[in-house]
This record gives structure tokens, sequence and C-alpha cells, in this order.
């Protein structure tokens, strides 16, 4: 009897990622399907707005991860009114950036995804949470955490104006500068992110890698996939969030492309699917071949794992200390286990944190001049960032009254749809037989979907912390012959 | 009331960006003060708790609902009516339940523009097949299904009644914080209330101001404006002069006009309009021609007027389209700009 298993929110909302896994006669794995049910148009009604209000309209798009669509809207801008912010606007939009990142990983790794090895992946889901997380790291480090976020929505707030849904970034630059008292605040909270960095590469050290169960289990084949990764790179093919060429190596972590992000479309297009209102970009100069791994498919990833793959290390200290580790431990370059982006996503941390203070003891840091007026006619723009979950393009074309005739957008998690997709149906495969399903095994297989930190909130509402769970049994008519439900994280 | 005597809430989140959760948790600390001082019995972001259970309840069961994001779907439609019937009382919480907010510009566009554009004609899109996403698709293994979404942004109060809003975009933690200790205490204002001040955001601004005669507006890459002087005397549109206060004035602070995420100003309906007519009453100007040409020098006024109460306000989609002499606007066209006189 062939069956069905629907990971659907729990309370069953459109609006919310949804896992349709399908068993065959012999219980074992047919195919999986993710689905994204909704779909907002901001390329459409953005459409006779004129473009300076992007950075203040698009950063709706995602109340999780406003500060990246306003960053990457503000360098359209730049590019459609032909237009560099001057060296202080720049670094002040960066120390904004970085703030952020640090938050935002946070997030992740001490809620979402963390939780899994912290608590672990068989513990009781009422555990795997951040409180779970918690009771094994103690309360003095749940209130560093705590700390950790606060602090930098603090940061983002005296930058960007505003702690959710930033105001501050224009055409040319940034609305204000900050001033000395500002900036020592923000350096004093940039010095406790980079303890907080590499306390954080302790705790995975000592959780995680001093356990074989879990090397074995991010190692393990259900988590291993070998596609094409992309990230932006700085001039000496190091990480970067802000700035920089498009770099994509290839599965043999062999450079395949490196762009500039305004020729996107020469290197990324994007595929549909009836199935879902989210597109599936893969590399054009590939192809799409479906929802395969491997050199001949144009499937590409987007994650800290694949930005780490994608450079040739990271360009501060710390975490080029720890980006040799990652790479030692693991057997070389690239690594193909999906499981690994938590430590990735960790040394990308520690790397926000560092260059969060060379950027807040920069002596230009506090200079006045933090705008350019444009004064040329504006055309039109493409502006990149790396978001926390993959590369974000806006892309803008306006009248000559910068009026949007055009726009364009690939949000982050977007690109990782297609390898989400086979993430999913590999460690489906791998662990459900004989048609077998219980609690340990779905969270194993959401484990696969939770290390790409799909933010879905650009599509849907999946906030950090908050995947709620329901998965139903359905024999070929539709009765339901079993039914869990599983609070999925915190 | 539950049986521990506790008043039983509940927070739902329809169509939104999920910044309405994050400022309920932005309230820090006071978080744990709620989750002792409620029964919390519906979160779907937080809690492990169903749909069925908000089924199971018995009709005015749940003492507060906080309500936020707009009505985009079925799904979300059946939601607000089914806690509409199981709570006491209705908050539509943040600017997209309360007015549409920026999700509510979608109004100015049809689901069909929506679909030939990001599935045909975007520049990054190669569907030579020319798919468009289903209700339902046959794959070999069974049928998959997708949600239909509507035509409209509708806002909370235009499915159910609303007992109270609380405005912003998201709301202040400060103003969350005063809802749960009024509704604690049993101090709630009139049904109907925003919960709020009830001036505009001009008096928590600390920037100077004086006569306002606006000759021209200037867009805000254009000029740096002093920062201590009121940034609509210096010609920059900004809305705080019609919109409620509460938020600290924050983006005036960094040099930025206000766009009006609080909505209108107690007392008004229509908050675009009121918005209009505060601005016209600014510009240095003796005729209705003078008046245009400064209004000229501000583009696209729809957009800057009803930024974030388009779903909400008095100009339905039949009038847009007439006001613009057709039925919609075509993708790559210039959406139409409407005139702000027919607000009036």
């Amino acid at each position: 009897m062939s069956r069905r298993i629907t990971i659907d929110p729990i309370t069953r909302l459109e609006g919310h990622g949804k896992i349709e896994v399908f068993l065959d006669d012999a219980g074992e794995v047919a195919n999986a399907y993710f689905q994204v049910p909704e779909l907002r148009g901001f390329e459409v009604f953005c459409l006779g707005r004129p473009a300076e209000e992007m950075p203040r309209i698009t950063n709706r798009i995602c109340g999780v991860c406003p500060e990246a669509h306003h960053m990457a809207a503000s360098k359209a801008l730049d590019a459609l009114y032909h237009v560099e912010p001057p060296p202080a606007g720049k670094k002040l939009r960066e120390l904004f950036y970085m703030a952020f990142y640090v938050t935002d990983h946070t997030t992740h790794f001490y809620a979402l995804g963390g939780p899994d090895f912290v608590v672990g992946p068989d513990a009781p889901a009422a555990q795997r949470n951040i409180l779970g997380v918690v009771a094994a790291v103690g309360k003095e480090a749940g209130l560093r955490v705590i700390n950790t976020r606060k602090q930098n929505h603090e940061v983002i707030k005296i930058i960007g104006g505003r702690p959710i849904h930033p105001v501050a970034g224009l055409p040319g630059g940034m609305s204000k500068p900050i001033t000395e008292e500002e900036r020592q605040f923000i350096e004093e909270v940039a010095r406790q992110n980079v303890e907080f960095g590499l306390w954080s590469l302790d705790v995975f050290d000592d959780i995680v890698l001093k356990n074989t169960g879990y090397v074995d289990l991010i190692l393990s084949d259900a988590y291993t996939q070998k596609t094409y990764y992309m990230g932006l790179v700085d001039a000496n093919n190091h990480v970067n969030f802000y700035d920089g060429m498009v770099r994509v190596v290839d599965p043999d972590g062999v450079e395949f492309a490196k762009y500039a992000p305004a020729d996107y479309t020469e290197h990324v297009a994007e595929h549909v699917e009836p199935y879902s209102y989210l597109k599936y970009p893969y590399l054009k100069k590939v192809g799409w071949k479906g929802f395969v791994d491997g050199k001949d498919s144009g499937m590409y990833a987007c994650t800290p794992l694949s930005r780490l793959n994608a450079a040739d290390g990271m360009a501060t200290p710390h975490a080029q200390e720890a980006y040799e580790k990652f790479y030692e431990t693991l057997g070389g370059k690239p690594v193909h286990h999906t499981l690994a982006t938590h430590w990735a996503r960790l040394i990308e941390l520690l790397y926000a944190a560092e260059h969060m203070l060379e950027l807040a003891t920069d002596p230009e840091i506090t200079s006045p001049k933090v705008r350019t007026i444009p004064t040329e006619k504006p055309t039109v723009g493409i502006g990149t960032v790396e978001a926390p979950r993959g590369t974000l393009t806006h892309h803008y074309e306006t009248d000559e009254n910068g009026i949007l005739t055009r726009v364009n957008l690939i949000v982050g998690t977007t690109n990782n749809n297609a390898p989400i997709t086979l993430s999913i149906k590999k460690a489906a495969q791998a662990m459900i037989h004989g048609g077998e399903v219980n609690d340990g095994i779905l969270n194993k297989i959401e484990m696969a979907f939770r290390s790409y930190d799909p933010c879905l909130s650009c599509a849907t509402h999946s906030l950090p912390g908050q995947m709620p769970l329901e998965v139903i049994v359905r024999d070929p008519d539709g009765n339901i012959v079993d039914h869990r439900s599983q609070y999925l994280t915190p | 009331m539950a049986e521990n005597g506790k008043p039983k809430l509940a927070l739902y989140w329809a169509a939104s960006c999920g910044g309405c959760e994050i400022s309920v948790l932005a309230i820090h600390e006071k978080i744990l003060d709620v989750a002792e001082a409620f029964d919390i019995v519906f979160w779907p972001c937080v809690l492990d708790f169903k749909v069925k259970d908000v089924e199971a309840l018995a009709d005015n069961e749940i003492d507060v609902c906080l309500f936020n994001g707009a009505i985009r779907t079925d799904e979300n439609e059946h939601m607000a009516h089914l806690l509409r019937r199981k709570s006491k009382v209705m908050v539509a919480y943040g600017s997209c339940a309360m007015e549409g907010c920026i999700p509510g510009l979608a109004n100015f566009a049809d689901r069909e523009q929506m679909m030939q554009f990001i599935y045909h004609d975007s520049p990054s899109t190669a569907n030579p097949d020319g798919i468009e996403p289903q209700t339902r698709t046959e794959v070999p293994e069974g049928e998959l299904e997708l949600p239909a979404f509507w035509n409209t942004v509708r806002t909370l109060d235009q499915v159910v009644p609303v007992d109270y809003y609380l405005p912003g975009c998201p709301p202040e933690a400060k103003w969350t914080i005063a809802a749960v200790e009024a509704i604690l205490k049993n101090e709630l204002p009139p049904p109907g209330s925003v919960i709020g001040m009830d001036v505009s955001v001009c008096d928590e601004c600390p920037r100077e101001r004086h006569e306002k005669k606006i000759k021209r507006f200037y867009r805000p890459q254009e000029i740096e404006p002093d920062p201590n002087l009121c940034l609509l005397e210096q010609g920059l549109f900004c809305a705080g002069i019609a919109t409620r206060a509460g938020c600290g004035a924050l983006c005036p602070g960094v040099n930025m006009g206000c766009r009006g995420c609080y909505g209108p100003v107690e007392g008004v309906r229509d908050g675009g309009a009121r918005l209009i007519s505060a601005i016209a009453s600014v510009i240095d100007a003796d005729t209705p021609e003078e008046i245009d040409a400064v209004l000229d020098t501000l583009p696209d006024p729809a957009g800057y007027f009803y930024r974030f109460g388009l779903a909400h306000s008095l100009l339905h989609r039949t009038r847009l389209a007439q006001a613009n002499g057709h039925k919609v606007a075509e993708p790559f066209e210039e959406i139409p700009h409407l005139d702000p006189k027919l607000a009036e």
C-alpha cells in the first residue's frame, strides 16, 4: 500500500513551507517535495514607486532579516544613481550589517539549529529548544545569548534608526553619522561579540566535535550532496557579506565562475515548477537538470558552508584560524556535508564580530561625511549582499525621474530552494524504511531542512525558533492511518 | 478566564512579515511576566497548540486575541472568523491588521500581473513551457496542492469586528506592554479605541518647527537636511504631521521623514486624505495652479499618502482603476498615479 506523509505547519496555515513525502508499496521513499505556498508580488506593486523608497519598502518582505533587504536596496540605489558612498558611509553600512549578522547567526545557532546538537537529535521534542540549550550550557550562558541579541539590536537602532525595519539607507550612503559616544558603545558591543564568537566555537567543540556520534552523523551520506557553491568574495577571495564579486566553485572545489553581481542574469536563471510559488535558481551555463546533484546539474547552494567553500579563506585572524581547523577536521575542501553548515555559521559569526570591531575602531567611522548627493540620471541599479541565508539581489530599473519601471528580486533562501528539496529527499530516503516513521526519524529529516536556516518569512512566516509541524500519514484513499505532531524546535 | 483565574490570551499571524512577532518578543524580560499573568491558549509561532484546540474552545472563551497580519487568503479569513467567535476582545495588532501596511500596496496591482511578471517576464526566469503554479498538480506519486491567493489585501476590520487597534510597523514594545497592562488591570479604553497617543508624531519630534511654507518638495537623496530643523519645512516629505505619535519619532531622528506607519491621528478614518489636506495646508501657494506645481515635485502621491493605509482607505480598487481610466495597470507600464484630490 503506498502512503503519503505530509509535514505541514501544525496550524495548517497557508504561507508556511510544506514537505510531502510519498512512500512506495514497500514503504520506501518514492519521492519528496518541498512546497512554498505564498506569493506577495513586491516586484509588481513596487512599480510606480520612487526608487529611493525601496530600502523602506522591501524591508517589509521579512521582519526577521529586514537589514539584508535594506542593504541590498541601498546598494542597488547607489548603482541606479551612479554614485559611490563616501568611505565612512560605506563603513557605517558594513558596521550595521555586521551587527545584524552577529544577531542573526546567534539566533539560528542557539534557538533553531543548535538544539539538534546541543540537546541531541533524539532528545524529546519538548527539550529540543532554546530552554534545552540553556539547561545544557548553563543559565549564565543563556543570558549571554539573550544579551548578545539585545545589544546588537541596539546597535542596529543607533545606525539604522529603528531596531526592526531600519530607514537610514539612501542612494549614496547613510542618512546620519554616528557620534563618538555611540561609537564607544558599539566598540564595546563588538568586543563582547568577538568573545562571544570564540566562546560559541568552544561550545561547538565541546558538545559536537568531542561526540563521535555527532561527527558520524555530520559525515553520513544522508546529509551529503555534491553541488556547486556560491558566495561573495573580496579581492583576496575571502568571504565578504557586504560587497565583492560572486564566486562559484564546482563540486570539486574548482572556481567555475567569478562575476560582478550586476551580471547575475548571465549566470543564474530561475526554473518554475507548478507545485510551488517559489522558483528554483540554477547556474545557466550548466543548465537545469532537475533535483539531482553532481557536476552536470546546475543546482547550487548558498549557505554559510557554501560561502566557505566558495572562498579561499576569512579576512580576520580568529575566523581564519577557525576556517583552517574546519577543513582539516572535515578532510579538506570542499565540504559537502550539509550539517557542517552549523559550524560554518559560527565561523562566520566570529568573522562578523571581528570585522565589526575593526570598523568600530576605524578612525574614519565617526566622520560626518556619510553621504554623496547623486548628480546623474538614474538608469539601472543592481545591488547584492550576502544575506545570512544566501546571495540577495535587488534589481531596479527606472525612468529618468527615478520612478520604478522594473523590479526583480532573488532573495537569499530562494537560491537554496532546489538543494533544500534534494536534502529533504536524501534524508527521507536514508531514514524511512519499511514505512516506519517516528519522531526521531522526522526530526532527522527536518534537520536536513534546518541546516539551511530557511527564512521563508520572505515568502512565508516561519520565525527563528519556531516551526511546529504536523505529520499525517495517509493511505491512497486519503484516510489517515497515522498521525503525529511534533514541535520542531526552539 | 482559565480555571487558575488567569485571563486567556491568543496571538495569531495572518499575512505578515514576521516583524510583529519579533516585536512581541522585543518586550524582552516582560515576556516572562506575560507568560506568568496569562494563560496563553494559542500562539502558533511559539507554542504547540493547533487550530483544533481553538475550535474546541467555547465561544468568547478567549479573553483577548492579538491578531497581526492582513487578510490575503481564505485561510487568513477563516482564522479571523474563528478567533473572533472565540474571543471576547479582538485587537488588530500592527499596521497590516489595522491598515494593510506595505503588503496592502499590492492592491495597486492584481494577481494576473504578478503571475505574468514573476513566472514569465522577469529577467531571471527561464520558463520555456510557460508553467505557472497551480492549486492542484498531478505528480507521478500523487497530487500536490497549493492555496490560491486573492486579488485584494484586506484589513482585519474589513472581515470581522475589531475592538482595539495597536498601530505601528511594527508596534513599539512600550505600547505592547501598555496594552497588556491595561488588559490585566481591566482598564481598557472604550471599544473601537486605538491604543496609543492621541497627538501627532510632530509632538514627539525634537526638531525645531517654524511656520511651514513649502515652495517645492525635495527627494531624500537630493539634499542633506539640517539635523535640527523640521524636515517638512526643508521640503522633505514627512507624514508625521498627520500620523499618530507613539514611535518616539524614530525616523526623523536619523534625518528621514516619517512615512506614516503608526496610521492616522485620532478620529481620522482615511489617513491618506487627512495627510493630503495637512500637506496642502503648508504649501506656499495662492492659486490651485500653484498648488499643483508644488505637488508636481512630489512623485507618486498615492504611494506616499497611502503608503501604509491603502487597503483600509476609502479608495476602493474600482475607484482606483476608474481614476486612471483603465481596468488594471499593465506590467512595465507606469503604475497609475492617483490624483490626490480624488481622495478628498
